[in-house]
């Protein structure tokens, strides 16, 4: 019989914490996490402008292919969904206006 | 230069890595690549660094196995490398690589793809707002980082995933504020049959919503989702009930949230099958077009072969015994010898895809789905075009997918029209009156990923990726 699942959350044992920054704001994610991982923990589920419209748009396939994560490092464009924490990473949004 | 090999596979899935597995075991070279760190496709997709000990699953513990299994054979396993290109000299394939932005090559005598498969998301009003992710997609998150994908999710779709996504949100300490599904109690009755052959699935679907219903998560089934409210987060969304034809007609329930994941089931990647020559046939059953290979994955053109999910959408346990085949198949004809379990594996292969087959049933699409997409929605994300502005252009003469890609430029934007050219051809032949098999897939162009300039060799000019340049017509 397979045991019902339990409903509270099951104990994961992550990486120690190191420190990023998304547009200048300092965050802390488990070293080895995905920039968008850490995020979505922070809140931070606004990623960027459409280039278009300038609408408002966050990470949606969250598998490499649909490039909405978007983000800059160290001035490359890269997606946030395969992008790997590590200290002292500047992660910068690709947004028209600064966030405010 | 990654080091020639006999049998290059694109794809370490369950499809791919048995692939190479039973290939590497008859004698032949192999070498696997994959853009994912380490092997085990979508499905069993591995955990990132970051997680040290997590209580075990089904998906992780195979997963688990079959990385094993790899790590003690021959083959060589190249993770993080991505494929944008694929050519053929005489006998020998060329396969293109970039690996943490740099070009790379491979050649090999004969090339199995198991690229296994995307989602479908039905585009609907504030599907574009931040917070709202795929369900397929969402499953990568879970399993991977193991972070739910917001505080309050509304998890809505089609199929098991689901239930699984749902449950899987909670177990990691998220909420989930309701379950959306466009199938109904009744649509899940007519696949029970084909289910059947598998009740250790069927047990652990019960378990999943035995679970749901006792934590009181509200479940609607025969809904969708027809707004996401909010413009830069998601504050909730509009939850209708459907008509018989899938068109939402009923009543409207608001539920709020800060996340959604919506997904509408699986399509085949078929693209790189389409650069390495493969006809196309349109198959609903099997997700819509797909590749014409065998049940062994061997094909017309010699020295190619496709297994997966990425060959239809028959679900992981017929993509590993597909793969398997295919890797038998593929080192048989270079003249190694065929594993004395090749015919029963043809019979496993049946087996295993009646069950697939019936999970892919329940994400068919329906003549109502189409009403989801109300004329202002966004259809192409990478270039904010919304419906009105693609029906615009089909009133105006355009007759294919290419047609409206050249007017619009629907398709060309970074995603390479993976996440829009499903939903336009479904919109095209609803409106129009056309068989969607006669609305085929817009030639596929690389780069089958997106690829730094410096990376392209000379005769490719395109700009600085992931904005990728138009695709020619
Ligand atoms: C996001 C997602 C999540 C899913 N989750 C589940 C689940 O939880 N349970 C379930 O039963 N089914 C799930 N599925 C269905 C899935 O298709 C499985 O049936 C199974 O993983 C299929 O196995 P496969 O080997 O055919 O393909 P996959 O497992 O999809 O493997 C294909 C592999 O090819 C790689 N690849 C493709 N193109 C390239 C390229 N150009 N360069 C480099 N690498 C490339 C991918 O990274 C991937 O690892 C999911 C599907 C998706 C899209
Ligand atoms: S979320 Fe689609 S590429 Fe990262």
């Amino acid at each position: 019989m397979t045991p019902l699942l339990q409903n509270h959350r099951s104990p994961v044992q992550r990486a120690p914490m190191v420190s990023f920054t998304f547009e200048g704001e300092a965050l802390s994610a488990h070293a080895g996490e995905t920039v968008l991982s850490a995020l979505i923990r922070a809140v931070h589920l606004y990623l960027r402008d459409a280039p278009e419209d300038g609408a408002a748009r966050g990470a949606f396939c969250c598998m490499g292919l649909c490039q909405e994560c978007l983000v800059l490092v160290e001035g490359r464009r890269v997606e946030s969904c395969r992008q790997v924490v590590h200290d002292g990473l500047a992660v910068e949004a690709l947004k028209r206006v600064p966030h405010d | 230069m990654i080091d020639p090999c006999d049998i290059v596979i694109l794809g370490a899935g369950p499809a791919g890595a048995n692939a190479s597995l039973s290939a590497a075991r008859a004698g032949a070279r192999v070498t696997l690549l994959d853009e994912q760190t380490q092997p085990g496709g979508q499905i069993w997709r591995a955990k990132s660094a970051a997680i040290i000990k997590a209580q075990p699953t089904p998906e992780s513990d195979a997963g688990n196995t079959l990385r094993d299994c790899l790590a003690n054979s021959a083959v060589t396993f190249v993770g993080d490398v991505r494929v944008w290109q694929i050519e053929r000299t005489g006998d020998i394939w060329q396969v293109y690589t970039v690996a943490d932005g740099q070009p790379g090559k491979i050649e090999a005598k004969a090339l199995i793809l198991a690229t296994g498969a995307r989602e479908y998301v039905q585009p609907i009003p504030g599907w574009t707002t931040p917070g709202v992710i795929g369900l397929a997609g969402a499953t990568a998150l879970l399993k991977h980082d193991m972070t739910p994908p917001g505080v309050a999710t509304v998890v809505a779709g089609t199929g098991p995933l689901v239930f699984f996504t749902a449950s899987e949100i909670r177990r990691l300490g998220g909420h989930v504020a309701a379950i959306v599904t466009p199938n109904t109690r009744r649509d899940w009755l007519s696949v029970m049959p084909a289910m059947l052959s598998r009740p250790d699935l069927v047990r652990r679907g019960l378990a999943w919503i035995a679970n749901l219903t006792l934590a009181r998560v509200p479940v609607l089934w025969g809904h969708a989702i027809t707004r996401v409210e909010g413009a830069r987060a998601v504050n909730g969304v509009v939850a209708t009930k459907l008509d018989a034809s899938g068109a939402p007609k009923g009543k409207k329930r608001e539920i709020a949230a800060d996340s959604v994941c919506l997904g509408n089931g699986l399509i085949p990647a078929v693209e790189a099958a389409q650069l390495a020559g493969a006809d196309l046939r349109y198959h609903p059953e099997l997700g819509g077009w797909v590749p014409g290979a065998m049940t062994d994955g061997s094909t017309k053109i010699k020295g190619l072969y496709i297994c997966g999910d990425g060959a239809g959408i028959r679900g992981a346990a017929a993509a590993e015994i597909q793969g398997k085949l295919a890797g038998m198949v593929a080192a048989n004809q270079l003249g190694f010898d065929l594993a004395p379990d090749f015919e029963a594996l043809k019979s496993a292969h049946a087996r295993a895809a009646r069950f697939g087959l019936a999970m892919t049933a329940l994400s068919l699409q329906k003549p109502g789905d189409q009403a989801l997409t109300t004329p202002e929605t966004i259809l192409c994300r990478c270039e904010s075009l919304s419906l009105a502005r693609i029906t615009a252009e089909i009133a105006k003469g355009a007759e294919s997918i290419n047609a409206i890609k050249s007017g619009t430029r629907a398709g060309m934007g970074a995603c390479g029209g993976k996440f829009c050219h499903t939903a336009v051809a479904r919109m095209m032949a609803a409106s129009q009156g056309v068989d969607p098999a006669d609305i085929p897939p817009p030639t596929a162009r690389p780069p089958l990923r997106p690829v730094p300039a410096s990376v392209f060799a000379e005769g490719f000019d395109y700009d600085d990726l992931p904005i990728s340049k138009p695709a020619p017509l």
